[in-house]
């Protein structure tokens, strides 16, 4: 432990900690904006600068490790007027448009600026040129509003390890973006959204359909339901000032209702029936590895079988590891499931039209807004999914609706598309579709509930990048005696530099397994690149816990036991993996070309 | 679907790639690899063609966009074909205080070209350096290796001569030598 002194307080910091850590653990709060909790600082911004007893300059708080009886100002007048200086000459070049910048209310800069006491421009000079990229289906870049910090970047190469973004040019003429600056359509761009949900400003956000969503309310023509992502209802509070952490699943289910959506479901529902079209899958791929054939099964074979709910995902397999496109479950995600079935199952339910049905989805994701448009997601015979909110479009739209979220009371979700059980409620943390998956699977095969604590598979829940766990069937029911003896194998991983880590410790034979869980964004949908910001470690904790009890309030909580999705294969489906399922819930992928 | 650059269809030397991809073999242990290739590249192709970027992008497994971001971030590297000479001038802070601006002015107004242009005649390219590290000799031109010290604008046409009188024949020899251990 060293000592240190910051403005004057004496504190024992850990070695190794920087200036930034130790003022934090001594709570005194320094500006940052390139900074990223767990990613090696850049120290570009500048705006950290503080004073250190015995250095020449300003130092950077977020690069510079403490040293014993390290004296350090984080307020002297110096230190104070050379950040004003560097948000000056920020604010000096940045074409902001506050009065209609989506990030108004949490824009990072104008709040140090505001704190900062900066009321007047002090240096006049060029601005950097607005060139705006709306080249991709989810994500818009506004050049003149970027302020180089990087932090896009650092996410971008580091956690998701995807590489569309660096710095290109030099100097002032530097753009952060794809290469030569062109648009993101032109490199492997998932669209995963994480560089929206780190952006300090309004330099990347998300493709707005708010309006489209309006409009569709508006006409009278249209039937327009709704489906809301488990994780919403973990993070959609913290736009209306709750705790991060805070379950407002009734309050949203009324507020939708008050927005005037016709019928109000879950995306849970799909989940539901995810797993159940999923896990009979793994157990015919099982069946076929271990037995030779399964009968009825023409699906593809490989193992491990991946997840297939998250789009980022997807396009991630699709452009850097087509390999292992067999792998992949055949299984659309719970959004698109949703979508064929509205428009089909429900539309036949409801007599409603389907060419005059539109279907929200508002999801904790960007991708979700790619995954949509896809070509080949029209089973129905229309466009699935219509338009895809982000949480935090919601937010807006609740709030311009003159809603008083915070006063409504608790409303429930609609039949027969609304009920869920606990299983479809944790799809929403890393972790929770292969425990949600495991709950079902272990019965169906055993006849006996999954023997774990509280049904929960313990080793792949969490934050760690990467996790396993396994299981050795026992007495399995008669149909399944070939998996007596047999250890599962199941891996999770979350954020795509994870992801290919494992799929290179998969492709190495290093490391085997039977049913691999993959989620785009670090955390799962809890951390997506739609969740209100910022999204820190602790946030994601807080959302992942709420989700755990979101599951556990529920007498219901496994998929299969779900009386809706009973009552779906008997009205409507008739059998997991039949001919209904074959066309509205399964679908194919295809290799794209990386560049 | 990714856009298809225009550049890339355009035909990539098979002979000087494989020389590239050679260099790159033998380089394998070098760390900071890719300023080293994407200099050969330069060397081989005279710039750096699109196709080129994205095969070392390939082979070094560095993304496209960070290579790209390498590649405009110095301006010793081209994406555009240049002459067979390339003049470079020196704006670094010592060049610059001593009068590397008006050097290039009168490099401009004698080629009658702007900066990243290329004569007609497809001679000359002028380009701007950013310090050559030989800031004792400010002001400083490049033209292709060879440095030219305390340059005068007066005395620039005097300075270009040199180069023009080169006999064109001999040019067009060099330039069809086929580059060292290509041939196999």
């Amino acid at each position: 432990m060293y000592n240190v002194t910051i403005n004057g307080k004496s504190i024992q910091v850990a070695e190794g900690a920087t200036i930034l850590d130790a003022a934090r653990q001594a709570g005194i709060s320094i500006p940052t904006l390139c900074f990223l909790e767990h990613r090696a600082p850049l120290g570009a911004c500048r705006v950290c600068v503080v004073e250190v007893e015995g250095a020449r300059t300003l130092q950077a708080a977020c690069a510079t490790p403490v040293t014993d009886n390290m004296v350090v100002n984080t307020n002297s007048r110096r230190a104070r007027q050379s950040r004003r200086t560097v948000i000056d000459l920020l604010l000096s070049e940045h074409e902001g448009n506050c009065q209609y910048c989506d990030r108004s209310v949490d824009c990072e800069l104008k709040e140090i600026a505001h704190d900062l006491t900066i009321e007047a421009p002090e240096f006049e000079g060029e601005r950097i040129p607005t060139v705006l990229d709306t080249s991709t289906a989810a994500l818009v870049r506004d050049s003149g509003k970027c302020i180089k910090c990087r932090r896009c970047v650092t996410v971008c190469n580091e956690v998701q390890q995807i590489g569309a973004l660096f710095p290109q040019y030099r100097g002032y003429d530097t753009v952060v973006g794809p290469a030569f600056a062109m648009d993101l359509d032109s490199v492997a761009c998932v669209q995963c959204g994480q560089c929206a949900a780190v952006c300090p400003v309004g330099a990347i956000s998300e493709v707005g359909h708010i309006e489209g969503v309006w409009r569709a309310l508006d006409d009278p023509e249209k039937h327009v339901v709704v489906q809301t992502a488990p994780a919403v209802r973990a993070a959609l509070g913290e736009c209306f000032g709750y705790e991060p952490g805070t379950l407002v699943t009734g309050k949203m289910v009324s507020a939708l209702r008050e927005i005037g959506f016709h019928a109000v479901f879950d995306t849970n529902f799909t989940a539901d029936l995810t797993i159940i079209e999923e896990g009979t899958e793994l157990l015919m791929r099982l069946k076929t590895a271990l037995t030779g054939k399964a009968e009825g099964y023409h699906g593809p074979s490989a193992l491990p079988q991946f997840t297939s709910c998250s789009p980022g995902w997807i396009q991630f397999a699709e452009y850097f590891y087509p390999e292992m496109l067999p792998n992949l479950s055949t299984c659309k995600s719970p959004q698109q499931m949703f979508g064929a079935l509205a428009k089909t199952y429900y539309a036949e339910q409801a007599g409603v039209d389907p060419e005059k049905m539109v279907v929200v989805s508002v999801m904790p994701c960007t991708a979700k807004k790619f995954e949509a448009g896809r070509d080949e997601m029209n089973a129905s015979g229309y466009r699935d999914v219509d338009y895809v909110l982000t949480t935090r479009e919601l937010g807006r739209m609740i709030a311009s609706a003159g809603i008083d979220f915070r006063s409504l009371p608790d409303d429930e979700m609609d039949a027969p598309m609304g009920l869920s059980s606990g299983a479809a409620d944790i799809f929403a943390n890393s972790g929770g579709v292969m425990e949600a998956a495991l709950r079902t699977a272990w019965e169906l095969v055993t006849g006996r509930e999954l023997p774990t604590e509280n049904l929960h598979v313990e080793p792949v829940a969490g934050l760690v990048g990467i996790k396993e766990a396994s299981l050795v069937v026992t007495d399995p029911l008669p149909d399944w005696s070939f998996l007596d003896g047999v250890e599962l194998k199941v891996a999770v991983a979350h954020g795509l530099g994870n992801t290919a880590h494992l799929i290179k410790e998969i492709k190495s034979g290093r490391r085997e397994y039977h049913f691999v869980e993959i989620m785009t964004c670090p955390g799962g949908c809890i951390g997506g690149g739609g969740q209100p910001r910022m999204t820190t470690d602790e946030i994601r904790q807080k959302r992942i816990a709420a989700i755990y009890r979101e599951d556990e309030g529920k007498d219901l909580r496994k998929s299969h036991l779900n009386p809706q999705i009973t009552e779906i294969y008997e009205r409507y489906l008739k059998a997991p993996l039949g001919e209904r399922s074959h066309h509205l819930l399964h679908t194919k992928y295809a290799a794209r070309p990386v560049t | 679907m990714v856009r298809q650059n225009t550049q890339c269809a355009e035909e990539v030397d098979q002979v000087k790639l494989s020389e590239l991809d050679r260099f790159i073999d033998d380089s394998r242990d070098v760390k900071g690899l890719l300023i080293p290739a994407l200099q050969r590249a330069q060397e081989l192709f005279g710039y750096l063609p699109d196709a080129v970027i994205r095969h070392i992008s390939g082979r070094l497994d560095i993304p496209f966009s960070e290579v790209a971001g390498v590649v405009t971030f110095y301006s010793f590297f081209s994406t555009v074909p240049r002459g067979e000479h390339v003049i470079r001038v020196c704006l670094g802070t010592a060049c610059y205080v001593r009068g590397g601006q008006e050097v290039l002015t009168a490099l401009r107004h004698e080629l009658g070209i702007e900066v990243g242009q290329t004569t007609e005649d497809r001679r000359f390219s002028l380009e701007i350096g950013r310090c050559f590290g030989a800031c004792g000799l400010a002001p400083v031109v490049m033209v292709d290796d060879d440095v030219h010290q305390r340059v005068k604008p007066a005395r620039i046409r005097e300075l270009l001569a040199s180069y023009r009188e080169e006999a064109h024949g001999a040019q067009e020899l060099e330039a069809d030598l086929v580059p060292e251990g290509a041939a196999e």
